[in-house]
């Protein structure tokens, strides 16, 4: 087992343009479910609406990639809106339920032959973020060092405007959350009834929080379209979802910098399973491979996540930032 | 518990199992004759409507392209395909060789490529049909295939609705959303192929009733093993719900961890007679499933309604304080409810495994379909649940004559959300703040 090339890929791909994708995406979800209360298990929906948005306007209609970023994000906004309108007003399970057949049906619908003429059916659309790198101040070269390696000016340049995203991210979910409006949600997922009482108007708060969450999630596609040079349905299957939520709720919901944390955390060891299991059918000392076959490897490791998932959820369900007396909801 | 409920809850349980197994028997005599032994082959009859085609040819090349064997379709309609060992194949059916009013159902599927292992012998599947059939689809409304799709349509709210009877059980009496559950019909048809088709090579029939006992103690172990213990420690319903999300993504990824991600089909059922009767036109396995489903759902029904511990299900249901304080343990019939529905998804699994494929992401597809037809019906009412897959299945394979196979889950969806919209306690549901 070699451990520094363990180490390598797991910082590598710790502040890599997945786990920024995937943090921003969780900044999305917390707005949601740490701040509010609210049961999306579809953020994968927003996040493939962003990537979308961006990818149909420059492929098809011919836009610039900033256009395409703001139709992105407004789609975004419009899905968080048509499914706020029937689910919101009843019990949080229909929204749990509404949220994931969304997401799913979305990458059927995407991937169909009809859909085809605008989102080039299951192949997806190549060719984004020439524009993007176009911007990019930074000399070419390899940077990093010992354990600590960046890669390219390209990847340099990606993870620089992606961490600024989470920055700013970052800030107005801090001052948003410290504001009125952020106490209010905050009341809601503590006890809506009586927010209420007090007069406020819980549908409206809990629909511009999912707006507000929804198109995080879709700058988080955005993003991703970008890094990726292009978008295919299939990536955008419930397993995104998924992963913004283990990151959620290992970082802390409810708290600013969790889904950072979490990300960060989350991609290490992520990565650095695989590599381990790799190593493992490599060097002979755990064959799953030979036992179970070429898919043995991804499978073990997202079978070990969803483990992971259900254990923080019932022993630490604030995560390593978050306040366990915030986070029993529904209680 | 009175030994009378005790006694009331066996003859329910029983009554299921032996209509799944009185069903099942009968398919068992009417599937496929039992394999040659020890040597790989492909074989397969080729006829439209029960009427052998002779005379197609089949080439069978290896990996490499190189062609391995050929053979011609006899006098019934029956092509057998020696092969050299195992291995992954091409079995090409010669189009120019059919008859000139026959024609591939799906002209894209020419071609099929088989894995077989060591001594196994693989279904050659190459669904035929009139070539007048094609020219009535040109008309404006396609009457055959709406023929097609309604049948279809039964089948599949028949199997929507067997599976998700647990699921609806379970909300009603805990409260808990299960995004597991899909998982639960995958782990059914995964453990019948396993006993099926690998190792063991037990007949579908016992098979299938090894994998509903093996449903059965998947449900009450996750009760005994999760959901017990966190309803005790009094965990929100929020926290269960993502609980059971990522029990569902181990579960998920476990079952594509040892069974790969492979689709395939049980040998007993890939050939089936074709029946027509007027303009619906099915086959002898799925007339089988039907009917089977139709039983054990009558089953279900006699249970709920007439038993004791179906009647005590649904006073737990639907108050459950009131149930705990006129007697009834309320713990013993959640754990009833989470083996009959752990079961009931175990059979839904192997059927629709039967009627299409054995695939590790089958039961998470059938979840979305789940979800409609349960909020369809009213979330929490068993009978809704029937009559919401029944709807959500016949919607779904009809609107397929339209929009095409790719679009009609995005069918189930807008039905899912139009009915939050206008009625989100459903069609059976009680009118009361679901907000």
């Amino acid at each position: 087992m070699d451990l520094i090339e363990i180490l390598s890929f797991a910082f590598r791909s710790a502040v890599g343009p997945l786990a920024i994708t995937f943090a921003l995406a969780a900044i999305g979800l917390n707005i949601h479910y740490g701040y509010t209360g609210l049961l999306n298990i579809g953020q994968v929906a927003f996040v493939m609406v962003g990537a979308y948005g961006l990818a149909i306007t420059v492929d098809v209609f011919g836009g610039s990639h900033v256009l395409g970023a703001l139709v992105g994000l407004g789609l975004a906004a419009l899905l968080a809106v048509l499914l706020a309108v029937p689910t919101l007003r009843l019990r949080a399970d229909y929204l749990a339920i509404t949220t994931i057949s969304v997401g799913e049906v979305l990458r059927l619908a995407t991937r169909s032959s009809q859909a085809a003429p605008l989102t080039r059916g299951a192949d997806g659309i190549a060719g984004l973020g020439g524009p993007f790198y176009a911007l990019n101040p930074i000399p070419p070269g390899d940077y990093g060092f010992w354990i600590f390696q960046l890669g390219s000016e390209r990847r340099v340049w990606l993870m620089l405007v992606g961490w600024g995203l989470i920055a700013l991210m970052c800030l107005l979910v801090w001052a948003l959350m410290r504001s009125p409006w952020g106490r209010v949600l905050r009341a809601i997922r503590e006890d809506e009834e009586a927010a209420r009482s007090l007069g406020k108007n819980v549908f409206s708060y809990k629909m511009q929080a999912l707006v507000l969450g929804g198109v995080i999630g879709g700058l988080a596609g955005v993003y991703y379209a970008i890094q990726a040079a292009g978008v295919a349905p299939d990536t955008f299957d419930p397993r995104i979802t998924f992963y913004a939520y283990v990151i959620l709720i290992l970082g802390g919901p409810g708290r600013v910098l969790g889904p950072v944390l979490g990300a960060l955390i989350f991609y290490a060891l992520f990565q650095g399973a695989d590599v381990l299991l790799r190593q493992g059918a490599a060097g002979g000392w755990l064959p799953l491979v030979e036992w179970f076959g070429s898919q043995a490897i991804g499978a073990t490791r997202l079978a070990l996540v969803g483990l992971v998932l259900m254990l923080l959820m019932i022993f630490r369900p604030q995560g390593i930032l978050g306040d366990r007396r915030e986070m029993s909801l529904g209680a | 518990m009175s030994a009378t409920a005790a006694g009331g809850r066996l003859v329910a349980v029983t009554l299921v199992v032996a209509l799944a197994a009185g069903g099942l028997a009968a398919l068992g005599a009417l599937a496929a004759p039992a394999l040659a032994e020890g040597e790989e082959s492909l074989r397969g009859t080729l006829q439209v409507d029960g009427d052998p085609v002779e005379g197609v040819r089949i080439e069978v090349t290896d990996d490499a392209g190189a062609t391995v064997a050929e053979e011609t379709s006899d006098a019934d309609g029956q092509v057998e395909i020696a092969l050299p060992g195992p291995g992954s194949y091409d079995a090409t059916l010669d189009v120019d060789t059919l008859p000139d009013d026959v024609v591939l159902r799906d002209p894209d599927r020419a071609t099929i490529s088989p894995d077989v292992s060591p001594g196994a012998t693989r279904p050659l599947a190459f669904p035929l049909q009139d070539a007048d059939t094609e020219e009535e689809v040109v008309s404006a409304i396609p009457w055959s295939r709406l023929a097609q799709g309604s049948v279809n349509g039964i089948k599949l709210g028949l199997l929507i609705g067997m599976a998700s009877i647990g699921l609806s059980l379970v909300f009603g009496t805990t409260r808990l959303i299960n995004f597991a559950h899909g998982e639960m019909v995958t782990f059914g048809a995964v453990v019948a192929w396993m006993l099926h088709m690998t190792g063991f090579e037990l007949p579908l029939i016992a098979a299938t009733l090894l994998a509903i006992v093996a449903g059965g103690a998947l449900g009450a172990g996750m009760e005994k093993g999760l959901w017990h213990p966190l309803r005790s420690r009094k965990f929100g319903i929020i926290q269960m719900l993502v609980v059971s999300i990522g029990l569902s993504f181990l579960l998920r990824y476990l079952i594509q961890l040892v069974y790969g991600t492979q689709r395939q089909t049980y040998a007993d059922f890939a050939i089936s007679a074709s029946v027509s009767l007027g303009p619906f036109r099915t086959t002898v396995r799925d007339l089988l499933i039907m009917g089977i489903s139709i039983l054990v759902l009558t089953g279900v029904g006699l249970m709920l309604t007439r038993t004791r511990i179906g009647k005590a299900m649904r006073a737990v249901a639907d108050n459950r304080d009131l149930a705990e304080s006129s007697g009834i343990n309320v713990g013993r019939v959640i754990l009833i409810v989470w083996v009959l529905g752990g079961a009931l998804a175990a059979l839904g699994g192997v059927f629709v495994g039967a009627s299409e494929e054995v695939t590790w992401i089958m039961g998470f597809r059938l979840l979305l379909l789940m979800f409609a037809g349960v909020i369809l019906g009213g979330i929490g009412t068993a009978f809704g649940a029937l009559v919401g897959s029944m709807v959500v299945g016949l919607g779904v394979e009809i609107s397929a004559v339209w929009l095409g196979g790719q679009l009609k889950y995005v069918w189930a969806l807008a039905v899912l959300i139009l009915v939050l919209l206008v009625r989100p306690q459903g069609i059976l549901g009680v009118r009361e703040r679901v907000g």
